[in-house]
């Protein structure tokens, strides 16, 4: 029997709502203040109605919804998925008041892949947007990246009751600190130290590249905060072909490598613990599957004859390989060349690059290197199984942080969420078939959706239908939460209509 | 059979296409040498567009991004042709619009494999300028009547709860 959501559960779900759409008001500040030092005027007044459209929204939910009670699992998993949606449109007014995009639907479009890190985009005219708009866009990735609620946790709200919950929802099963909030905190603290360094090193790359002082610095600060939270906005239209500059394709390379790397090694790295990244099975399985996608990627180059030099080819492939397989979407080529340049070959190496991800706790999406490694160790598992005598106990043990016994409920776990990423990346390929593109750029496009990646093949466009458009949307909502608290979210509404 | 032939008849078409637009200085758009890359790659091509971002000087070179309305590609250029750009394309700024005349790389070997031109003669077709901002009074409306509940709401918020 389903039983119907209490008045007491929609009450706890929007006070805590309230709390969050608060905390987003307050993080527009910062675009505001970027616009008041420029003096661009009209972006300012954009996001002044963009901040108190939030403040009326949140203190009306927290006034209406008033409730002192803890959350539970259901309504914590709600408040994660519906929170998700209210920033996307919320944080989608300042920016279409800006008239850069066609539509709220494109607006919202952008928004939900800013949060979720993905980095398709259907702005317009980027070349001639506001600082202020433009940095509210690198902004969304760095708190999307994070995690919405994570950034009311650890900084809007001094307690918070049901923390955990929330944390979970937003697709982090591993606390680093015995604390959530503290947990929060450190993932602030690593995030604001690298954006700190990779700031100046970008921005000097960019001034010896030949760009101004400020710009080098904005542009320093945007790309360090999509490269670090693995998101793929870029502050111009050409993304980073733009700079035409290896120092600057090199570093963020190595940016889009830490943002993928779990906050957990980051933490023990910083503790001086570092043999753990020559053990960490993340970190094993990543350098295994980035190496076993780009020499199929290279191949299909090398047979594609597009670059003749080996270095040029390595330059072109591994950059789009590894922005691929971190979740990034930054890109030195343009969208159609992979459609009228690469081939299929190089094509499925990126989409199986694409698809499989970086680490768990950190900013990627995608299946994720742990799981991947657990499903690789349970297949080494059951063939020795066959292999040895009947009676020959295996046991299978793998090095995350410390030696963890392989155990059928981690495999069940792994397979299951592995299976629903699967689902979802050929969901979005049937409904981008049903529009008539093509199947491999259709698989291509809904596999960078759902894996929060933001590569694209040239389907991601204005021009697109609105359903394609939608269901990208929710692709990239999904894959970011990583599907529990989305399904509960339907469960509770199918509750509310069905139960008793 | 057939299709050997429509395909022959398409590509020579195609090239004679090409060779017309090289001859005559016709402009080629940037979506035209994206998706087409393969047919122009090293030959010379008129681009034309406005400069976008900002020019990026590199010893005796510099790249400069030129925006068609549709894509932005990568121009190099020397230096001193660079004389001529006073405006670059940004929020508060529409760029000089420029025709480029130079040869076409879908995978440049000099430039690590980006799709660029290398520019051989450059012509100012306009001149930019500042764009005005003009304030918009109905945002100022909007604001004030947003101020004006959110007062309301901020107002009826202290209020105890019973």
């Amino acid at each position: 029997m389903i039983l119907r959501p209490t008045l007491e559960d929609v009450k706890n779900i929007g006070y805590h709502l309230g709390k969050i759409i608060i905390g987003l008001g307050v993080s527009m500040l910062l675009p505001l203040a970027i616009g008041l030092i420029q003096r661009e005027l009209n972006p300012s007044l954009d996001f002044l109605i963009g901040i108190e459209i939030a403040f009326i929204a949140g203190i009306l939910l927290k006034k209406i919804c008033f409730s002192e009670k803890n959350l539970n699992w259901m309504q914590g998993m709600v408040v994660v998925s519906l929170s998700w949606l209210v920033a996307m449109l919320l944080a989608a007014v300042p920016l279409w008041l800006s008239g850069h995009w066609n539509s709220y639907l494109d607006t919202c479009f952008d928004t939900m892949s800013g949060f979720a890190t993905t980095g398709l985009t259907l702005v317009q005219n980027l070349d001639h947007i506001s600082y202020t708009h433009n940095f509210w866009r690198h902004l969304i990735m760095f708190i999307g990246g994070q995690g919405i609620v994570i950034v009311a946790l650890s900084l809007f709200v001094k307690s918070f009751s049901g923390a955990f919950k929330l944390y979970i929802g937003e697709a982090r099963d591993e606390k680093i600190l015995p604390n959530v909030i503290h947990t929060s905190r450190f993932i602030w603290l690593v995030s604001l130290v690298y954006l700190f360094l990779g700031t100046i090193v970008l921005g000097i790359v960019g001034i010896l590249s030949g760009m101004g002082f400020f710009n080098s610095f904005f542009h320093g600060a945007c790309v360090f905060m999509a490269a670090f939270d693995t998101g793929g906005f870029a502050p111009q239209s050409q993304n980073i072909l733009y700079y035409h500059s290896l120092p600057y394709e090199v570093i963020t390379v190595i940016i889009m490598i830490l943002g993928a790397i779990n906050f957990k090694l980051h933490y023990h790295l910083w503790m001086g613990n570092r043999k753990e990244i020559f053990r960490n099975i993340e970190a094993r399985t990543f350098v295994l599957t980035v190496t076993l996608t780009f020499l199929v990627a290279a191949i299909g180059l090398y047979q594609a004859g597009i670059y003749p030099k080996a270095m040029v080819l390595f330059r072109k492939g591994f950059y789009q390989l590894i922005s691929g397989h971190t979740g990034t979407g930054y890109q030195t080529i343009y969208a159609r060349q992979f459609i009228t340049e690469w081939n299929d070959l190089a094509l499925v190496a990126i989409i199986c690059a694409m698809a499989l991800g970086g680490a768990a706790c950190s900013t990627t999406g995608a299946i994720k290197m742990i799981r991947i490694g657990i499903i690789f160790k349970a297949l080494i598992q059951d063939i020795k199984r066959i292999i040895l005598p009947e009676r020959a106990v295996v046991v299978k043990k793998f090095h995350h942080i410390k030696e963890i016994f392989l155990d059928d409920k981690q495999v069940r776990a792994a397979l299951m969420i592995t299976l629903a990423y699967l689902g979802l990346y050929g969901a979005g390929t049937i409904v981008g078939m049903l529009f008539g593109y093509p199947f491999l750029s259709s698989l291509f496009e809904s596999t960078s959706a759902a894996a929060n990646v933001g590569l694209s093949c040239g389907i991601t466009s204005t021009t697109m239908p609105a359903a394609l458009k939608f269901t990208y949307i929710i692709q990239m909502w999904a894959g970011r939460l990583e599907f529990m608290s989305v399904l509960t979210l339907l469960g509770f509404i199918a509750a509310a209509f069905r139960g008793k | 059979m057939v299709k050997r032939a429509i395909s022959y008849q398409l590509s020579a078409v195609s090239l004679i296409f090409i060779l017309c637009s090289v001859c005559y200085g016709q402009v080629i758009s940037s979506s035209e040498l994206i998706s087409n890359a393969k047919q122009y790659d090293g030959k010379a091509v008129v681009y034309a567009g406005e400069v976008i971002g900002e020019v990026m000087v590199r010893a005796e070179f510099a790249w400069v991004n030129v925006h068609d309305g549709k894509y932005a590609i990568g121009v190099w250029i020397p230096k001193d042709l660079t004389r001529d750009i006073l405006f670059t394309g940004s929020y508060k700024f529409k760029g000089d619009e420029l025709e480029i005349s130079g040869i076409f790389h879908r995978s440049c070997q000099e430039h690590g494999g980006d799709l660029d031109i290398h520019a051989q003669g450059l012509r100012k077709a306009s001149a930019g300028y500042r764009v005005s901002e003009k304030l918009n009074f109905d945002k100022i409306k909007v604001i004030l009547m947003l101020l004006g509940v959110l007062a309301i709401v901020w107002i009826l918020s202290l209020l105890k709860h019973p």
